[in-house]
């Protein structure tokens, strides 16, 4: 266990470093001149000042100089400063990362308190009714595109209907627990998706448990079925559920993007699509940074969970 | 060695995983003659009725796209602002949007795309995933760690993220993002598929075809990728669903196909600017096709990887 846990955080590292590699070469791929970006168009007209940006941020240089200058401060966590947003990268990712973990912690918390029941018991009424009433549920909140929904939720709840806000918290990060009335709509909006993908997965899950040989076993001495479901089964469906949650990271965050963008909530997709927009590149950087080392401890944790909560899993080198 | 113990990544679209008790009760061939594989599997597959829904689904879409506009003749070429944001009325079924196009035209000619740019990029994005995963599965080792730990760092970063820095290199014509898509997505196939390889590889056929002298590559391209086929036409079943919320995502984010031109993303954002005066008509119609053509696909998708679960347990 330690040794596989060891080698884990070392493929971890090495991915880190690779993501880093392939988004500023990525970066530095896109056409236009990033000093007439920041500067202006006017600055097309003098040459020199263009040099003078140049030689200050380090675009004079060769890439792989650039990008080990960058790693370099990356290292001593200074992840550099906005060229647009005149703030230090580190301080607006501050800012904006609580916003978008609160936003994605409260849709997944409340994706899951829906999800698991409902999968649970799609799986005890299978082929029934309501099997299939969920199921094209599920199926047609997995097909409907995340800004479709949002924006037919802010045209019936926000603007036929003024129960919610059409905007999310605008507020620090106190709000988006306080200010309801703003933050429903992009909750739902971004539980819906996982909604839809975990409580198939819970359904799948349980059917696979109830043809386990411990079912029959337990079932043989007598257990109730209530017994036999809560005792056994839901404890066992759930390891794949744990897993699920740490790999479905990147997907959620991608959700969160356009979400965000939706309900103009200030958290780090929006952050990112205003910075791409902008080729505001140590923001990018720094997002995407943040955002690939969410998603390696995501799937890092999501290993380790699956390898405690399942003891017949045994991880042995080959 | 196999170095990567991580579970499969489930894909966005693996929301259909099923049960393979379901398959077994279905798949159980009836006494006498032995039928083949193929039969036994399109006997599953004909059984399900939801998949038969989305068949008949996707014929029904595919021929409204691209049989409709020779029964039912729009201009959607050149703006007509004389006739801009007429609601559903005669001679336009569907209303017109902030430009004058007609939407049930509009409707077809936008299709045309999705579906176009959903199929090509997931024909590209399974090919490149069924190389990179075989050939990395099958030689393992230094090989292996090296094409797995780049497809890891791939999927660290977000396709949405991913596929928004790319864009924004080429113009988007429709080629082009056919080529982004397929870039951002091959990556879970290639776990997939390399997941596949690993276990292949030592299968007695592979190994008897290379005392026999047959060199890796003939390996890789008629052994081990053929024999992953159920998982290749599954995964990509799936691909094309998710390539079309893919474009459908990029649409909405200003970096999809540029006008007059259009895709039902496209769509779905011109008609956000006059859904909040009341424009109904301007932004259902092209949600609901995206809802449909994605369900039916899921549908299809599903019951192919029921269909070959069958085969997988005659093995």
């Amino acid at each position: 266990m330690i040794a596989y846990l060891i080698r884990r955080i070392f493929q971890s590292i090495i991915v880190l470093l690779l993501v880093t590699m392939i988004t500023f070469i990525l970066l530095r791929a896109i056409p236009g001149n990033v000093a007439i970006a920041i500067l202006g168009p006017s600055a097309y007209r003098n040459p020199q000042v263009i040099a003078q940006f140049d030689s200050q941020y380090g675009f004079d240089k060769p890439w792989f100089d650039q990008y080990l200058l960058w790693l370099g401060h990356l290292l001593e966590g200074n992840l550099g400063f906005s060229w647009t947003l005149d703030q230090s990268v580190a301080s607006l990712l501050g800012e904006r990362l609580p916003k978008t973990i609160i936003l994605v912690g409260e849709a997944t918390v409340i994706a899951l308190i829906i999800a698991i029941p409902v999968g649970l018991w799609q799986a005890t009424q299978r082929n029934k009714a309501v099997d299939y009433v969920f199921t094209g549920l599920s199926f047609l909140f997995y097909a409907a595109p995340a800004f479709f929904v949002g924006n037919v939720l802010i045209i019936l709840f926000a603007v036929n209907h003024h129960w919610f806000g059409p905007e999310g918290a605008q507020g620090g990060w106190v709000s988006d627990f306080t200010d309801l009335h703003d933050q429903v709509l992009p909750i739902i909006t971004l539980a819906v998706l996982t909604i839809a993908s975990f409580s198939r997965y819970m359904r799948s899950s349980v059917l696979d448990n109830l043809t386990e040989d411990y079912v029959r076993t337990a079932r043989a001495k007598g257990a109730s079925t209530r017994r036999v479901l809560w005792r056994h089964v839901v404890r066992n469906s759930l390891i794949p559920i744990a897993t699920l949650v740490g790999l479905s990271l990147p997907a959620i965050l991608s959700g969160a993007l356009i979400t965000e963008s939706v309900f103009n909530y200030p958290g780090m997709g929006l952050l990112f699509y205003q910075s791409a927009q902008k080729q505001d590149y140590p923001t990018l950087l720094g997002f995407i940074i943040v955002v690939a080392l969410a998603t390696v401890i995501g799937s890092l944790l999501a290993d380790i969970a699956y390898a405690v909560l399942d003891p017949r899993v045994r991880y042995v080198k080959s | 060695m196999s170095s990567d113990t991580s579970p499969v990544v489930p894909g966005p679209g693996s929301i259909v995983a099923e049960a393979p008790a379901d398959s077994v009760a279905l798949g159980t061939a009836p006494p006498g003659k032995p039928r083949s594989l193929f039969a036994r599997g399109l006997d599953v597959f004909v059984e399900n009725k939801l998949a038969m829904v989305g068949v008949v689904l996707l014929v029904l879409i595919f021929g409204f796209c691209f049989l409709g506009p020779l029964f039912y003749h729009s201009d959607q070429v050149h703006t007509n602002l004389a006739i801009e944001n007429f609601p559903p009325q005669k001679g336009h079924p569907l209303g017109t949007d902030d430009n004058g196009y007609d939407i049930l035209g509009r409707l077809m000619s936008g299709g045309q795309i999705s579906l176009e740019v959903g199929l090509a990029a997931a024909v590209l994005a399974t090919f490149l995933g069924v190389v990179w995963g075989a050939i990395s599965g099958y030689f393992g080792g230094v090989v292996d760690a090296v094409m797995m730990r780049l497809v890891d760092a791939m999927l660290a970063i977000p396709t949405l993220f991913l596929a928004l820095v790319v864009v924004s290199m080429f113009p988007a014509t429709e080629t082009e993002l056919i080529i982004v898509i397929a870039l951002t997505s091959w990556l879970t196939t290639a776990r997939l598929i390399r997941g596949e390889a690993l276990s292949l590889r030592v299968r007695d056929y592979v190994q008897a075809m290379k005392v026999m002298g047959g060199g890796s590559m003939r390996a890789v391209f008629r052994h081990i990728a053929p024999n992953a086929i159920g998982t290749i036409i599954v995964n990509a079943t799936f691909q094309v669903a998710d390539a079309i919320l893919l474009v459908v995502a990029l649409s909405y984010l200003g970096l999809g196909i540029r006008p007059p031109q259009t895709d039902w993303g496209g769509m779905l954002n011109a008609g956000l600017n006059g859904i909040y005066l009341g424009y109904w008509w301007q932004i259902y119609p092209a949600g609901i096709m995206i809802i449909l053509v994605v369900i039916g696909i899921n549908f299809i998708g599903d019951a192919l990887r029921d269909a070959f679960e069958v085969r997988l347990q005659r093995r």
